[in-house]
């Protein structure tokens, strides 16, 4: 089993298993979001339910960031040594004549969706755990805010322009990610050719409708404060 | 028709290399790629160059020898064919064609467009064969009945003619294509099954040992494959990588 | 010296039997102080690396190519026989064995062959074993066709690419044994000439191709399974890098070469487009089973055709020549492949070949397309079927049988075989003579064996279809590791041979001197230019029909063609080095000898056999007349060369054939 674990394919299935976990937390998440357009009451009520529950924040959350710290770190763990397996580069090399533009590109698309994460925790992240764990206020309140703050602090986030704009952008490369790295996880983890047609069209749902749908709320939010 | 040709030149595995252009005029379109390579070879040897040194044997698509990476694609812009049965009608007068070799740091250069594919045979060596003596005492063929649809997609597998098209077209120099289609074939035969777990471990320790890259599906291996050989054969590799390791 | 084919004594269905009870055998203790030599890995030497190092010898292998599997064994397409019977339609030894003489023109060792169709079974078995994918049907059971107009379905394949199957699986067998350490696989080397230590064979003298090092390599035995010598006519389907030196040198050596002269021209393989071609592509001969060959009738057709003013398809039925069906009734299109390529050649000769270069025929599936549309449209209950859709069901059958084909033919030829009738012409494809071995596949050389297509043994003037798969392995797998033993018993107490001995030391010095005058020699014309002089005399003198006269001069001239080589060629490049060139210069230089003493054996050959047709030598009248008439009261022994400096002063001995178990007959497929 170790010896599994050191292969190049254990790798792979690896890197699979923790994308596979990364879909599923962002389709709850998107889940969770989409609530803010059709009632932020419930918006509000669920967010407060994931940001105090114990499981959720002392169990599912350090395995998520471990899932996102262990994805990104094998990511690139895998690039370099790919890049090492290479050799001389090629004088005149043309991929688009065999491949598509994302499954050569899944390090840049991820390098883009890195830089957005650093942004979404300095947004979201930050503030949450330094108001819950340094200043110690579980409530969910915030002063001058009826109910609970989250619906708030979401609007108030997506005044500015620029933010929306490079939020638009992340999603646009997380689409581009998950077009191939939604199949591919699959591919590693030995799907059959049978089943293969569906899956891709899932996938193009998934990367596709998913990604908008992030981008259809900060614009939604963007426009309607 | 007439070309400019960038080809890699390098003298041995220790020089560095370098692109140097050449001209032929006259070139027919009828003519296969490699006898367009001739056509340049007798020219320089006419004019007392060194000639441009080459994989090649069978030139009818089956050795696996000819291993040319041509205007960035392995085997040249035709699909389903080897360099050797590539023509030059899928060219135009006037044209530039850059010719390498087949690049990953497992391939090293020998000479010029030659490279060393041994790495291929060690692969072979730890594992993909069936451990039966030639005796000629082996039970009758028949008795081991096969579904046509087993052997056919072993067929399949098998056709794979090693020439590394899959690793120089890889992004990543992976030979998981390789690997993965000489798993399948014995994977997918009764005949195989007593060795399976030692075959796939062993196969892909000494791929992983050999410095090839790791597969991240883009494809292009099945598509610049010369036998089309599927990327269902690498699936069925990690499964049997993974039904090994729990076994 | 007397040949001496050693052939047991007894009935001739127990001599292998008895045989194998009667030889000494090699301890296994003691296999392992033994080494042999393997030069060559196609199927007949990887399977004899393979089997002699599970049976414990130490094998040093020797490949040209960076693998041994990319020997051209792996280029075979049809299939391989045995006589298996498994369809129950009367197979049997005794007629894979009769079927191999008669298809052989009576010119092989009845003996021998029976032994490859004794052991012929076995492959199967084998080669299942080990994994090869042959076909099935859908019951799980092995399929089988039929091949080459044999009255019996005995041929076993995968896909079209049966050797490559078989080679795959000896190759697999190769590598259990090299991650053993029992085989040491030395790929890009090439052997450049053999040892003898008192009168045996101990070694051999190799040139790692990468390096450009002479190495001297010792052995017990050496076996030399270096394939056949087409290429000495320039074109040919073999490999580019297929040649005839190993074989050669053991010649000069003391090796006897049998039956030069006798070559298999294929009938389909694709046409030559131009004089820079580098090499002919066969097209599986199971084409012929549902194609019709035929040219233009009229003269004037022709012309329109060459001059693109009328197209094949424009040509009635009328004014078509099917002149294998016209020539040949009973057989028609499916005749033997030496009879269908003399007819090609006759046609084209008469001037009604279609294409530019005068040397093609055509090869048309329109009424296979349309029988099967037919058949399809019944099967289908298509009963008013248009003549497009028939032609659609039709061309799916044809699809389904020679789909690759077709494919691997428009990528060469660019024109749609669907739609526009094929274009074939006859091309050099296999050499059934070749080193004289005894029945223990020992040459006149004591220790020296010469196994597969480079010997001369079982396929007489003429090979049937599926039978060089058949004989590579067995010779390899079954046959070669029981005589060798027989004669390495006696080496158990030898001990490692010596390398620093002067008989290495003279071998290597004459390797070394030939290849500085290579790299040193100021000439001005490049090596390829002297093959394609050669192969040109070979093809139009020495080719598919020979007479006297053009036999002479073949040999002057090629004589001629050898002292202008030796003084004019030219190699760039140095010594210590990859040099492609350097290479391909010694094994013209064998080629321009080999040339002459192939046409001085035709010349001897005053008789028309298999591969072997003498225009002198023809039926003048009767149902055959005009056709190949051979001669067995004079003809029937295998002339083995001895080596005496120049070719043209090679000693003949004859080794007399014996027919008890089969009665001669003329051959007719009229």
């Amino acid at each position: 089993m170790s010896g599994f674990l050191k292969s190049s394919i254990g790798r792979k299935v690896a890197m699979a298993l923790s994308a596979f976990f990364l879909m599923f937390f962002l389709l709850q998440h998107f889940a969770i979001n989409i609530l803010s357009v059709i009632n932020p009451d419930v918006f509000n009520e669920v967010s407060h339910f994931m940001g105090t529950n114990p499981f959720v924040q002392f169990a599912l959350q350090p395995v998520l960031i471990f899932g996102v710290v262990f994805h990104f770190v094998m990511g690139f763990v895998l690039e370099l040594k790919n890049k090492k397996a290479n050799g001389v580069k090629y004088a005149k090399n043309n991929g688009a004549a065999n491949s598509s533009w994302m499954s050569r590109n899944m390090i840049w698309s991820g390098l883009a969706i890195l830089a957005f994460v650093v942004l979404h925790f300095i947004d979201f992240w930050f503030p949450e755990i330094n108001t819950k764990f340094i200043q110690g206020d579980w409530s969910g309140m915030h002063e001058g805010v009826e109910g609970y703050r989250y619906f708030h602090e979401l609007q108030e986030k997506f005044l500015s322009p620029v933010r929306v704009g490079a939020y638009v952008l992340a999603f646009v490369f997380l689409a581009l990610h998950l077009l191939h790295g939604f199949t591919s996880a699959f591919q590693s983890m030995g799907a059959t050719s049978g089943r293969k047609k569906t899956l891709q069209n899932i996938g193009k749902a998934y990367s596709i409708i998913i990604p908008l749908g992030f981008i259809f709320i900060a614009l939604y939010h963007h426009l309607n404060h | 028709m007439n070309l400019t040709l960038k080809i890699w030149r390098q003298k041995d595995a220790n020089d560095k290399g370098r692109m140097v252009d050449y001209k032929v005029t006259d070139i027919s379109e009828h003519m296969s790629f490699l006898e367009m390579m001739d056509v340049l070879n007798e020219q320089l040897v006419d004019s007392g160059d060194e000639p441009v040194a080459f994989d090649h044997d069978c030139r009818e698509g089956i050795c696996g020898m000819c291993s040319m990476y041509i205007n960035g694609e392995a085997h040249g812009p035709d699909r389903g064919i080897t360099t050797c049965q590539l023509h030059m009608r899928m060219f135009k007068d006037g044209d530039t064609i850059t010719i390498e070799p087949f690049r990953a740091a497992a391939f090293p250069v020998i000479k010029d467009l030659v490279v060393d594919r041994t790495a291929f045979e060690r692969i072979q060596q730890a594992g993909g064969y069936i451990s039966v003596n030639t005796s000629g005492n082996t039970q009758d063929a028949n008795s081991i009945p096969i579904s046509k649809h087993a052997a056919d997609e072993a067929m399949d597998a098998a056709t794979c003619i090693g020439c590394g098209a899959c690793v120089a077209t890889c992004k990543n120099s992976s030979a998981m294509l390789f690997v993965g289609a000489k798993v399948s074939q014995y994977a997918l035969l009764p005949q195989g099954q007593v060795e399976a777990v030692d075959r796939v471990q062993n196969m892909v320790a000494q791929m992983d040992l050999e410095g090839f890259g790791n597969c991240t599906n883009t494809g292009a291996c099945e598509i610049e494959c010369p036998k089309g050989i599927s990327l269902e054969n690498i699936a069925r590799m990690n499964r049997e990588l993974m039904k090994a390791s729990l076994k | 010296m007397a040949l001496d084919s050693k052939v047991p004594k007894g009935p001739i269905k127990d001599k292998w039997t008895d045989y194998k009870n009667n030889i000494d055998l090699v301890n296994p203790a003691n296999k392992r102080h033994i080494d042999v030599i393997v030069v060559g890995t196609g199927l007949a030497g990887g399977s004899a690396a393979a089997t002699l190092a599970e049976l414990g010898y130490n094998v040093k292998a020797f490949a040209y190519q960076d693998s041994p599997r990319r020997a051209h064994s792996i280029a075979a397409q049809g299939g391989i026989n045995a006589a298996k019977n498994y369809q129950g339609d009367g197979d049997s030894t005794y007629r894979l064995f009769y079927d191999t003489v008669k298809g052989g023109d009576y010119r092989s060792r009845e003996a021998n062959v029976y032994r490859l169709a004794e052991v012929s079974t076995n492959i199967i078995d084998q080669c299942v074993a080990q994994g090869v994918p042959f076909a099935r049907d859908y019951g799980g059971l092995l399929d089988n066709r039929s091949f080459g107009g044999v009255l019996v379905s005995r041929t076993f394949y995968a896909k079209g690419q049966t050797g490559q199957q078989l080679l795959l699986g000896a190759y697999s067998a190769m590598n259990r044994q090299i991650a053993r350490g029992k085989i040491e696989m030395f790929n890009r080397h090439e052997m450049l000439d053999v040892v003898k230590v008192d009168g045996k064979a101990r070694g051999i003298i190799a040139r790692n191709l990468i390096t450009g090092e002479i190495e001297r390599h010792s052995a017990h035995a050496v076996v030399i399974a270096s394939g056949g010598y087409g290429n000495v006519y320039f074109l040919s389907t073999n490999a580019m890098g297929s040649n005839a030196t190993a074989a050669w040198k053991i010649h000069k050596k003391g090796a006897h070469f049998a039956n030069p002269c006798y070559t298999q021209i294929h009938p389909t393989c694709i046409p030559r487009s131009g004089d820079y071609q580098s090499k002919l592509t066969l097209m599986s001969e199971s084409l012929r089973n549902d194609g019709r060959i035929w040219v233009p009738k009229h003269i004037e057709d022709v012309q329109a055709i060459r001059e693109g003013r009328k197209k094949p398809t424009d040509l009635s039925e009328d004014e078509r020549d099917y002149y294998l069906e016209r020539r040949y009734p009973a057989f028609g299109n499916l005749v033997p492949r030496d009879v269908a390529s003399r007819a090609a050649k006759e046609r084209c000769d008469a001037g009604y070949g279609v294409n530019a270069t005068g040397e093609a025929v055509y090869l048309d599936f329109a009424s296979a397309i349309q029988r099967y549309g037919k058949e399809q449209a019944k099967i289908h209950n298509l009963t008013d079927a248009s003549e497009a859709k028939i032609y659609e069901l039709g061309q799916g059958i044809v699809e389904a049988k020679y789909g690759n084909l077709f494919q691997m033919y428009e990528k060469i030829v660019d024109q749609n075989p669907y739609k526009t009738p094929m274009m074939i012409y006859p091309a050099v494809h296999y050499t059934m003579g070749g080193v004289w071995v005894d029945y223990n596949l020992m040459t006149s050389v004591d220790g020296l064996y010469c196994i597969g297509e480079a010997n001369f043994s079982d396929h007489g003037a003429n090979r049937l279809g599926a039978s060089a798969l058949m004989q590579g392995l067995a010779d390899g797998y079954f046959v070669l590791p029981y005589t060798i033993g027989d004669y390495l018993s006696d080496d158990i107490r030898t001990g490692k041979i010596s390398t620093e001995t002067k008989e290495f030391e003279e071998a290597e010095k004459e390797v070394t001197d030939r290849i500085n005058f290579f790299v040193n020699n100021n000439g001005s014309k490049s090596v390829d230019y002297f093959h394609k002089k050669l192969g040109n005399v070979m093809w139009n003198k020495v080719g598919m029909s020979r007479n006297a006269d053009g036999l002479k001069e073949a040999m002057s001239e090629i004589k001629a063609i050898r002292e202008e080589f030796w003084k004019e060629v030219k190699v760039p490049g140095v010594a210590n080095e990859m040099n492609p060139e350097l290479e391909k210069a010694g094994r013209v230089a064998d080629f321009l000898e080999l040339g002459e003493l192939f046409a001085k054996d035709a010349l001897m050959r005053e008789e028309s056999c298999g591969g072997h047709f003498r225009e002198e030598s023809v039926e003048l009248d009767g149902e055959q007349k005009g056709e190949a008439k051979r001669n067995d009261k004079d003809y029937a022994f295998v002339a083995a060369w001895e080596y005496k400096g120049e070719p043209a002063d090679a000693v003949l001995h004859k080794e007399e054939l014996e027919f008890i178990d089969i009665e001669l007959k003329q051959r007719s497929y009229k």
